[in-house]
């Protein structure tokens, strides 16, 4: 890692810490088993991308990928508003989050 | 300039005249429950209506004026243009007129005799789609759209026969004559192949313009001819192809009038006579013609004379004069065998309809042995019956001894033996006409008293066609007499036209001078005698009955020669044969093999993999983590 940081330019602090962002949100999503949490999840892997993005928009200097941004953030809100709605009415009928119950949709 | 407007004018009558019966087919088809029992009247108002533009265009087409049209492009393919379109001249006219006038004569007599059917409504329309089929035939002003009608009326003739389907053989027989008319479209199907291949298209302009280029009796000729006239054995009845016209009789006996006597069957004729230039063209297939007419006219004409049955003895009959129809055409006497179609079609359908109004009288009994002394109860079945056997006899001055008596002179002119042939053919037809007649009417009841008492005079809308058949049938000759009676021939004067083209080409057979005519008479109606003598000293002096099992060569003839059994033996059961063994070969083994494991592969492969749908969400999300991994990684390798 120091290597990366001294032999080459500031613009790969925000690519390490994007990264490690991602993976902290795929591992949750991934473990995790209660589904509010998995929703933050997700948010953090989209809002990690986002961060990637606007570092690569200042280092190349053209807002492309700011615009980007804005269009990810609006998905995002809308994916946020269905999904906490899926779970609010999973949690009315099975008095739960755990996504593991959730398995009666099998072969 | 005014014949011009006069004949824009005409082109919407003329595109009318077929709609009204599909018009009439839909209704009476789609709202026939509803409709009931006047169904058959709406029915026959189309096809009345359909007449009256027809006679209107006779009226006001203008003499050697033909009126010639397409209505839309139909098919375009590279150099081929198809276009759908109409013929209106002399030829399709008289076509138009007899089509629909007796076709209208035959709906009205249907609603008398299909009364008590289920299936009244269906049956009109049925009889509805067939006179829109014919009609296209008649009209079409190319190959193609004559080509359309003569599948329609054959698939109308197939639900016609078979039309009270729960009887087995009425089945089969409907299936026969479908089947055997397939044969003769394949030819003439390959025909019209190698119209458009050769000469450049398929309406009857082209064809022309094309066709008189080639010299005549060239192979190309010849070869399109001869598969035409395939197609016109198959539809018109002729040796080989004529087994399923009598076996035809199963339909109701309105259907046998309209579709297997008066119409459909002279579709054949009316075919070559269309076509008059390249059969000109191709003498070989002239005498082709000539002969198989010929042969099939006396050769039916021999198995009629044994026949009980009163429709089959009228079936025969038919085929009978379709040869004599077809002789006439190759012997190149157009016009005559034209006339011969329109006398034909009034007499063969009036004898059908009294047949049937026997029939109706008799509660369904067809056989002649349990009949006999009908003329006292049925007096207007009688009479008419009576005068279509004496115009189908040819006994002046009934309509068929003007056509038939032409068909002898022209053919005594080109070729004796054939004279003599015909001669004796129409000798026979007198003789089994007139054994018909004297079983059906003359002597005493045969049947069972409770037939007896329900023998009645048919209603007036079985009458009625009857009365106007018989009408025609003792006026339509007149249309066009002999040389030595009357100076104009009004009936070849007005097809004369169509034929212009093909009558320099045949050659011309000199006018038989007015002794021989004379003489020619004679010896027709003297034939015509003694056959009516010794029909009359068989059935009603000696009163003999045709016997249940007739001995030595009668057997042969009552059994029509054995010919269905021979169709049988050496083509029906081999293809059977083949066809089963084909079915455990090929089906069983091949083509079944095939597909059971192409099922059951995706069955198993289906089974296998549904094992993945755990339901476990956390197990997708893993999958999914896996999947972008593993397409990263083919990313960052490749």
């Amino acid at each position: 890692m120091n290597e990366l940081v001294e032999h080459g330019n500031p613009q790969n602090w925000y690519l390490v810490l994007s990264t490690i962002l991602f993976s902290i949100g795929v591992m949750g999503v991934l473990f995790r088993r209660n589904g509010l949490i998995i929703l933050m999840c997700v948010e953090l892997m989209l809002n990690s991308v986002n961060l990637l993005l606007v570092s690569f928009s200042a280092y190349s200097g053209n807002t492309e990928g700011q615009v980007f941004v804005f269009f990810i953030m609006v998905v995002a809100a809308a994916e946020v508003a269905v999904g906490l709605a899926l779970l609010v009415s999973i949690y009315r009928n099975l008095a739960s989050t755990d996504i593991n119950i959730l398995s009666k949709l099998k072969w | 300039m005014d014949n011009f407007i006069n004949l824009t004018q005409l082109i919407t009558p003329a595109s009318l005249i077929p709609l009204f019966p599909l018009l009439g087919f839909f209704i009476t088809a789609l709202f026939g429950k509803q409709l009931k029992h006047f169904s058959g009247w709406f029915a026959s108002a189309m096809i009345l209506l359909s007449f009256g533009l027809a006679l209107h265009l006779f009226l006001n087409l203008p003499a050697n004026q033909s009126l010639n049209f397409n209505l839309f492009n139909w098919i375009k393919w590279g150099n081929i243009n198809l276009a759908f379109g109409f013929l209106i001249d002399p030829l399709s006219l008289v076509m138009l007129l007899v089509v629909t006038g007796i076709g209208f004569l035959i709906h009205l007599y249907s609603i008398g005799y299909m009364h008590h059917d289920e299936g009244f409504s269906r049956f009109f329309s049925y009889l509805n789609l067939f006179i829109f089929f014919m009609l296209l035939l008649v009209m079409g002003n190319s190959y193609l759209i004559m080509f359309i009608g003569w599948e329609g009326v054959g698939l109308c003739s197939y639900l016609l026969i078979g039309f009270w389907f729960k009887n087995d053989s009425y089945n089969d027989a409907a299936k026969k004559a479908f089947i055997m008319n397939r044969v003769g479209d394949l030819g003439f199907l390959i025909g019209m192949f190698f119209m458009l291949f050769y000469l450049g298209g398929l309406d009857f302009e082209t064809v022309n313009a094309n066709a008189i280029n080639y010299p005549a009796g060239s192979s190309l000729l010849v070869a399109i001819t001869l598969l035409l006239f395939v197609g016109a054995m198959g539809k018109s009845a002729q040796i080989p192809l004529y087994t399923w016209l009598p076996d035809a009789m199963a339909g109701p006996t309105p259907v046998s009038a309209l579709i297997h006597a008066a119409t459909m069957v002279t579709a054949g004729i009316y075919m070559i006579a269309r076509s008059n230039l390249i059969f000109a063209l191709a003498p070989f297939t002239m005498e082709v013609v000539m002969w198989v007419g010929v042969i099939t006219s006396i050769f039916a004409a021999i198995i009629g004379i044994k026949q009980t049955d009163i429709k089959k003895v009228l079936a025969y009959s038919t085929v009978s004069q379709l040869g004599l129809m077809f002789a006439a055409l190759g012997i190149g006497a157009f016009e005559s065998g034209m006339f011969h179609v329109v006398t034909h079609a009034f007499f063969k359908a009036l004898l059908f309809l009294g047949a049937g109004s026997v029939i109706h009288a008799m509660g369904g009994e067809q056989d002649m042995r349990y009949m006999g002394g009908l003329g006292k109860y049925i007096r207007i079945t009688w009479l008419t019956f009576l005068i279509g056997t004496l115009a189908i006899s040819g006994i002046f001055p009934f309509a068929g001894f003007f056509s038939k008596d032409e068909i002898l002179a022209a053919s005594f002119g080109a070729n004796k033996t054939v004279w003599i042939l015909l001669s004796i053919s129409s000798m026979m037809t007198v003789f089994y006409m007139f054994r018909l007649f004297f079983l059906t009417f003359s002597k005493s009841f045969r049947g069972t008293e409770e037939q007896k008492h329900h023998l009645h005079e048919s209603p007036w809308t079985m009458t009625l066609p009857l009365i106007v058949l018989a009408i025609f049938s003792v006026g339509a000759g007149f249309l066009g007499m002999p040389a030595v009676m009357s100076s104009t021939h009004y009936f070849s004067q007005y097809l004369a036209p169509v034929f212009e083209g093909s009558k320099s080409l045949i050659t011309e057979h000199h006018h038989a001078d007015h002794g021989t005519e004379l003489m020619l008479i004679g010896i027709a109606l003297s034939a015509a005698a003694i056959s009516i003598g010794l029909a009359w000293s068989f059935y009603v002096s000696k009163n003999q009955i045709p016997e249940d099992e007739p001995q030595g060569l009668s057997k042969w003839v009552a059994n029509k020669f054995y010919i269905d059994e021979l169709y049988n033996t050496i083509i029906v059961k081999p293809i059977m044969v083949i066809s089963d063994i084909l079915f455990v070969l090929v089906d069983k083994l091949v083509v079944d093999l095939i597909v059971m494991a192409a099922a059951w592969i995706v069955g198993f492969t289906g089974r296998t993999l549904r094992l993945v749908q755990t339901g476990n969400t956390g197990f997708y999300i893993f999958a999914m983590v896996i999947g972008m991994m593993v397409l990263m990684f083919i990313q960052l390798v490749y």
